[in-house]
């Protein structure tokens, strides 16, 4: 996110949802909807259905992929090539659009020179992907009358993730495709919470809403409201903390409703890090992987059992509401403050809906937010005032940077941290499948996905399958230099050659534990999305 | 009058409409209730059931509501005597070849047949016919489908079609024999379903149901909860249906912002893990190799304790906290202010940004 707040202000879908099925040409880009986001994808296919072109950028041919217009079936890692790779393509033919770049751009003259760079021999070279199609999907999108680009974590999980995102946005830019009803940028966010969760401030760098903690009028009104000193120390990030507990200079966390030692690539590290705590608190709602490191495990609550708001991924603030009792007694926001209590700071709240009161109180974004609206409107924000209606489409006058104009950055591709080798010759991308979650702990507790999924599968490519010798179902090892696991071989044209596709929702084939240690260096956002593995019989 | 509105009257009521409207939609704006089987708000109209036809003023015949749009200066009546009575006539037909079992089947209180025929004062005894007698199909875990159930108004095979593009089900067969069908009648599995259950959310009868629910209890014991689901990032509403305490269904809330009505199968299917016997249900304290029980008092003295002696020994710089994107904006902020108040650091992060 922290590249779309770089271009274009915040860090946020510029649209909404239902605007989709108005879309002219669809860009989708490192996002299986049909599996990840069932429900985007019907938005999706119902543009499909009234005529919209479909471009789609995945090294996986993916139900979409089979669908669309153009494929882009790029390598892992080589996104900032093919945005670049567009770029020329759209300026060489003069496809830009002009008087949107004058009014609401700036840097575009630099672009340009980095975009004249990328010629399409090098641009195939860099990403795999064969020239005519190059050329289509630039004449596509830019020729479109309302063009969404819709990306996922196939752009963002990378060691250059947030520049992935930058480089959408320059295309974005550079065809005006921003800032009108149907034409935008759509991040899908991979669970439920993650624009809350970051607009909510449990960020190093910003307190909630953004905030900067390196301002003093931003400390101070957060230290008056809180009746406290804001420390401007800018914090560690989750992966800084872990590093510094491994040299035992990092003591005591409160993890909440997380599970790193699963979900976190390059898990062994992780691990380490967990055991050299001297105190460590898990609060979950099962034994995870992660609670078995813990020194004191707190019982949560599940979502059914607590009211409160999540806000989706197109800044959509809804309610969650209390259906059964908290199957322990209490919900996470009454255990923070009793535990702010019993460490000698008053944390008093009656109902989640006085936190939220604060939270209007103190992030503008939030500020005309309540309950009592929530009951009869849908509100997305920015909803900066209780009049104000919310916000469907953004930057539809001024980008929310410095002087109303966003940036066009200067990018260069750089590839994956890890490049399959002769010891491991084989692209292992992650990802989910529509049957499960996240590390497991809920939908490994249907018993009827179970049924119908019970175990990881590594998707092969038939010709990849026929040089290993290796048939459908059979058990196989998959090995990358940091580890080793087991999982049975699905063969299928899904992954490419030289590309092989699993998911991360079981506990006995962690797949993280062969993930890469490379991350992007902005966000720390780990590259789950290329390592290079072997597999074996 | 603009060049974007129509004038109609419905009832005698005047009416202001758009150019896309239908005599269905409508009357919805108008707040008049047109009686519906083979209509969903998701799917493109059908005009299948008949049951919505209506009489317009110069038409020869009555003209089915969901299918005819509106023109300038129609005149519409949805209750007249001869329109009541073909209705009659045509929930009689269905109920013709119905179980008509109403007392032991699963979508009483919840059937839209049933409260038709409940208006319309129709029981299954006026024509005599022919009785499908198919087996009832639940060889997947998920739905159940009671063949003799359906009234052949293709919701099924449309919304999975239509909106979901799955292509699971079709009518197969020809005549008294259709129904809504697999290929070749195989059993649902991953290979020819999505499970998504949009199938059974669109049934108006009881011949699709959700088959973790059945014998759960009825559509008036529920308390129907209106939230927003855990899973991805899409942020779709439902309803939990709880009874004694336990969520025993998902139903759609068919007026949701974001999806209308439409689940995937974790939104639909996924809620077991609320109440697996697996779930952590008090504090626990790791003692020497042990975790042992504590209350929620105990454990947390504990952890204020320990936290406080660590920043005392080490300073605040060596604690932090992870918060998650599963959590709520409420927690999130208040990991946040914790953090910040309590700990008096800016060590606080989401655990892995995905």
């Amino acid at each position: 996110m922290a590249g779309l707040a770089t271009s274009l202000g915040a860090g946020a879908a510029t649209n909404s949802l239902a605007q989709m099925p108005d879309i002219d040409t669809i860009f989708l880009f490192g996002s299986n909807p049909t599996e990840a986001h069932p429900i985007v994808s019907l938005y999706l296919k119902k543009a499909l259905k009234k005529g919209a072109k479909l471009i789609v950028g995945d090294p996986r041919k993916t139900w979409m992929a089979k669908r669309a217009d153009v494929w882009l079936n790029l390598k892992p890692g080589s996104n900032i090539a093919m945005m670049n790779g567009l770029a020329h393509v759209i300026l060489k033919n003069g496809w830009e659009n002009k008087s949107f770049i004058g009014q609401r751009t700036e840097g575009f003259e630099e672009f340009k020179v980095q975009a004249a760079k990328y010629d399409l021999n090098k641009v195939v070279k860099l990403t795999g992907v064969k020239k005519e199609d190059i050329i289509e999907a630039a004449r596509l999108y830019a020729d479109a009358g309302k063009a969404m680009i819709v990306y996922g974590l196939g752009v963002t999980e990378h060691q250059t993730g947030t520049e992935n995102a930058m480089a959408m946005s320059n295309l974005a830019l550079l065809c005006g495709h921003i800032g009108r009803p149907s034409t935008g940028i759509m991040a899908l966010r991979g669970q439920n919470n993650v624009q809350g969760a970051s607009d909510l401030g449990p960020l190093p760098a910003t307190l909630p809403g953004y905030q900067s903690v390196t301002s003093e009028a931003v400390r101070k009104k957060f230290g008056d409201a809180w009746n406290v000193e804001i420390s401007s120390q800018i914090g560690k990030k989750s992966v800084e903390m872990l590093e510094e507990a491994c040299h035992g200079k990092f003591k005591g966390i409160f993890i909440l409703g997380e599970d790193p030692a699963q979900t976190d690539p390059n898990v062994h590290e992780v691990r380490k890090a967990l055991k050299s705590l001297d105190f460590l608190v898990v609060q979950d709602i099962f034994h995870t992987e992660t609670t078995k490191f813990a020194d004191v495990i707190l019982p949560g609550a599940s979502f059914a059992e607590k009211d409160g708001t999540f806000t989706n991924g197109e800044r959509r603030v809804q309610r969650i509401r209390k259906a059964v009792e908290p199957v322990a007694g209490m919900a996470e926001w009454q255990v923070i403050c009793k535990l702010a209590n019993y460490m000698g700071y008053p944390m008093n709240y009656n109902h989640p809906s006085e936190v939220m009161d604060e939270i209007a109180s103190l992030v503008p974004i939030y500020g005309g937010i309540s309950y009592d609206r929530l009951e009869n409107e849908t509100l997305q924000w920015p909803c900066p005032t209780k009049d104000h209606p919310g916000t469907t489409t953004m930057y539809t006058d001024i980008f929310a940077r410095p002087g109303g104009l966003a940036k066009f950055m200067v990018l260069d591709h750089k590839g994956p941290g890890e490049v399959a080798s002769k010891d491991f010759p084989l692209t292992l991308v992650t990802g989910r499948i529509r049957e499960h979650y996240n590390n497991g702990s809920m939908t490994r507790r249907v018993p009827g996905i179970m049924e119908l999924v019970p175990e990881e599968l590594v998707e092969i490519n038939p010709a990849d399958a026929k040089k290993l010798n290796i048939s459908n179902g059979d058990m196989v090892n998959i090995s990358s230099v940091r580890g080793k696991i087991k999982a049975r071989a699905k063969v299928t044209n899904r992954s490419q050659a030289g590309n092989v596709f699993m998911t991360f929702h079981f506990e006995d084939a962690l797949t993280n534990i062969l993930t890469s240690e490379h991350k992007d260096p902005i966000t720390g956002t780990p590259e789950y999305k290329a390592c290079a593995v072997k597999i074996e019989k | 009058m603009s060049d974007n509105t129509i004038n109609i009257k419905m009832n005698g009521v005047a009416v202001q409409c758009g150019l896309e409207d239908t005599i269905l939609t409508a009357s919805k704006k108008a707040g008049i209730r047109i009686p519906t089987l083979c209509h969903d708000d998701r799917l493109e109209p059908y005009g299948g059931c008949r049951l919505c036809i209506v009489e317009v003023n110069g038409g020869m015949r009555p003209l089915p509501a969901c299918t005819t749009p509106v023109a300038e200066g129609m005149e519409i009546r949805t209750e007249t005597e001869d329109v009541r009575k073909i209705r009659k006539s045509v929930i009689a037909l269905l109920l013709s070849n119905h179980p008509n079992d109403c007392m032991r089947c699963e979508s009483t209180g919840d059937c839209t047949l049933q409260d038709l025929s409940y208006e319309y004062e129709v029981d299954g005894s006026q024509y005599e016919g022919e009785k499908c007698e198919l087996p009832v199909r639940d060889d997947n875990p998920f739905i159940t489908f009671e063949p003799t159930k359906c009234i052949l108004c293709g919701r099924c095979v449309r919304i999975c079609n239509e909106v979901v593009m799955a292509g699971t089900i079709d009518f197969n067969g020809r005549g008294f024999d259709t129904i809504p069908d697999t290929a070749f009648g195989k059993p649902r599995s991953l290979d020819n379903c999505e499970f998504c259950g949009q199938c059974v959310s669109t049934c108006p009868t009881g011949a699709l149901t959700d088959k973790k629910a059945r014998g759960k209890g009825r559509a008036h014991e529920m308390k129907k909860v209106r939230t927003t689901c855990s899973y991805c990032g899409t942020g779709c509403n439902f309803d939990l249906n709880v009874k004694d305490g336990e969520v025993v269904k998902v139903t759609s809330a068919y007026d949701a912002p974001v999806n209308h009505g439409n689940l995937c199968v974790k939104g639909r299917y996924g809620y077991d893990f609320i109440h697996s016997d697996e779930r952590i249900t008090t504090p626990l304290i790791k003692k020497g190799n042990k975790y042992i029980e504590a209350t929620w008092d105990e454990a947390l003295e504990y952890c204020a304790r320990r936290f406080s002696d660590i920043i005392k020994k080490h300073g605040k710089e060596t604690v932090g906290g992870f918060s998650s994107s599963r959590c709520s904006n409420e927690e999130n902020f208040l990991l946040s202010k914790f953090v910040r108040t309590v700990f008096k650091t800016n060590n606080v992060d989401n655990c892995a940004r995905v």
